[in-house]
């Protein structure tokens, strides 16, 4: 059974509909992500488990307790916003020791938690600080000390690393995901950054308008979107109009050249269907069963990878390859040869 | 100097003028009371007179009186409104406004009315009585200024996440209010507390029809009555007031310092 079950929640504001149906089971000691564009229902959905929001409908368990009626203080769910939210009248220290103190717990304890999760976060000596004197990565790995000094049962992030700069956020990230290792807590992870998901989770739930789309490992939802929504939101898609050339055969026309596709149930021919290719699915030459050729339309160089975007006849598409120095790198208007395997392909609804 | 530089220098010289004249007028007229040359007799006088310092010491204790009061109540319903019925704000700012609207004579009537000795609750039975009534009546003119303090503080720190925060480690409404909201609101209501000192020690109206012993009352008595004492005390009470004000000024200042203090961040 799920440490966490979110049984059929749904969230109203007025007449409008926010989340649907909401319904998941999570692991202990996992660590899931929501993901989704803006206004998905990511943050409701987490305020509900936090118990900010009362659910319109359905019931939240924890550990086999049902916590739906109870408030935040009584769920002991520990919470890192984006905003980190530090309480600007205390220290580092006092901030981490709040909780305890709220909790009754002596003195001398609190210090040691203190210390152990100023440890934690790697910033022993900062603990006389106030909030005001650090830097913004530093405020947040307090706020996530914060959170866990209490030794809650379950660690809610709502978009903790968004206000800060691309680099301290993948160190962050990493931290983060360390720390949750360390201690096995079962963690929800909001965010509207594809790649933050892929790279931290164990398991990510993409979301769209209120509804899940799709709940897997950062593998699966990567490479078996089962939807176009979760094709095209995670990760950059190809998409081709491909007309079936002969009924009964698993036989596609792109632009006019033959390729082959996996499983077509026996579609008559002349039929269009709409396929996804990532990227990364092509190589060069011509060592696959389907074969592409065309001409260099654009070349982006992003470092140790250079896509290009490849022109057929009336199509185009964009295939990753790897920067190589000592070679001359391909130059727009050259005539290219791409090569797939069928299995890379999407078919879409 | 261009042109609207010296207007702008032009209107500036006649508002200071305007403020400016009068008052050196006052205190120039209050050092005249010994003929032939200046002193500060008229302020001996006032300093030396018991009912000065009676009345100016009962006005102070109601005006603590009113702050804390004041701040009890106000700073939980702007942290409510704010956080919970942001809806209500426009009704909520409108009602504090009405003490500014309504004439403290109306006000006073009004108690008088409700609270006489022969109504249930008879507020001027006893002199401790009409004490609190008059408190409370302070706390009525003093509202729209306390209320805009602990507001406008109350907007500058992020209510709702702070809130959420505090709920999330476990803590209930007196522990986040006491101990995250109050704390972090200090500045602004003591900049409230120092504009509510400021209508306590000035109030004439309240006071003198509850027949209380105020510093307001007191300083119509001797406006009344003598010639150059009245100059010395309008000078007097002028210089509290601008105390007041200079205090709100120096701590929004140290405020603003503590809060922007450069420190090295490694
Ligand atoms: N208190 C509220 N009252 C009314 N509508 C709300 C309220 N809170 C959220 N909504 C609406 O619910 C929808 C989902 O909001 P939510 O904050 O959960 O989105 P999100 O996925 O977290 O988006 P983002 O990535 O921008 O944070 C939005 O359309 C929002 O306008
Ligand atoms: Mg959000």
């Amino acid at each position: 059974m799920s440490f966490i079950r979110l049984d059929h929640l749904r969230k109203t504001f007025g007449a409008n509909t926010v989340v649907h149906d909401f319904d998941l089971g999570i692991e202990r000691g996992a660590f899931l992500s929501l993901l989704g564009p803006s206004g998905c229902g990511k943050t409701t959905a987490l305020r509900m488990l936090a118990g900010f929001e009362k659910a319109s409908a359905g019931r939240i368990l924890i550990d086999g307790t049902d916590v739906t009626d109870l408030p935040p203080a009584k769920r002991n769910v520990g919470m890192v916003f984006q905003a980190y939210a530090l309480f600007p009248n205390m220290t580092v220290a006092e901030n981490i020791a709040f909780g305890l103190k709220v909790a009754g717990k002596p003195a001398s304890g609190i210090a040691g938690r203190v210390t152990e999760m100023l440890a934690l976060i790697k910033l022993p000596d900062l603990g006389k600080r106030y909030p005001y004197q650090l830097s913004g990565g530093q405020q947040q790995r307090v706020a996530l000390a914060r959170a866990l000094a209490v030794h809650p049962q379950v660690l809610l992030l709502d978009e903790p690393l968004s206000a800060l700069d691309a680099k301290i956020r993948v160190s962050l990230r990493e931290e983060i995901r360390a720390v949750q290792r360390a201690l096995g807590i079962t963690t929800v992870f909001v965010t509207h950054d594809q790649e933050e998901a892929l790279s931290i989770s164990d398991t990510i739930v993409v979301m769209n308008d209120g509804r899940v789309e799709q709940v897997g490992t950062p593998f699966d939802i990567y490479n078996r979107p089962k939807s176009r929504f979760v094709a095209n939101f995670v990760g950059t898609l190809s998409t081709f109009n491909a007309r079936i050339a002969e009924s009964g055969k698993d036989i596609l026309l792109l632009d006019g050249q033959p390729v082959i596709a996996p499983d077509l149930a026996a579609r008559p021919a002349g039929t269009t269907l709409g396929i996804a290719l990532r990227p990364e699915a092509f190589s060069l030459g011509e060592s696959g069963p389907n074969r592409l050729s065309g001409t260099i339309g654009e070349v982006t160089f992003l470092g140790s990878i250079v896509r290009l975007r490849i022109q057929l006849a009336e199509q185009t598409f964009s295939m990753d390859t790897f920067n190589q120095p000592s070679q001359r790198p391909p130059a727009v208007g050259d005539k290219i040869s791409v090569s797939f395997a069928p299995t890379d392909m999407l078919l879409l609804e | 100097m261009n042109r609207p530089r010296l207007q702008s220098w032009i209107v500036m010289g006649l508002a200071s003028l305007y403020f400016l004249v009068p008052l050196i007028a006052t205190f120039e007229f209050s050092l005249r009371l010994k003929r032939g040359e200046y002193s500060f007799e008229a302020y001996r006088i006032v300093f030396a007179d018991a009912r000065f310092q009676e009345s100016f010491l009962f006005s102070a204790s109601l005006a603590v009186a009113t702050i804390v009061l004041l701040t009890l109540l106000v700073v939980p319903t702007a942290y409510w409104v704010q956080l919970r019925l942001p809806k209500l704000r426009p009704l909520v700012e409108f009602i504090t406004l009405l003490p500014l609207v309504i004439p403290a004579i109306v006000l006073v009537f009004g108690y008088l009315n409700l609270y006489s000795s022969a109504s249930w609750l008879p507020l001027t039975a006893t002199p401790m009585a009409t004490n609190i009534l008059l408190t409370c009546g302070y706390c009525t003119l003093a509202l729209p200024y306390m209320y805009r303090s602990v507001d406008t503080g109350l907007r500058a720190i992020d209510v709702r996440t702070l809130t959420e925060a505090a709920e999330s480690l476990g803590a209930g409404w007196a522990t986040i209010l006491f101990r995250v909201i109050l704390p972090n609101l200090t500045s602004a209501i003591l900049s409230g507390a120092f504009l509510t000192f400021a209508v306590v020690i000035g109030e004439f109206t309240i006071a003198s029809l509850l027949n209380r012993p105020a510093f307001g009352p007191y300083l119509q008595l001797v406006g009344a009555n003598r010639a150059y004492e009245p100059a010395a005390l309008a000078i007097i009470a002028f210089l509290v007031t601008w105390a007041c004000m200079g205090l709100i000024q120096l701590i929004g200042a140290a405020r603003t310092r503590a809060m922007t203090a450069p420190v090295e961040i490694p």
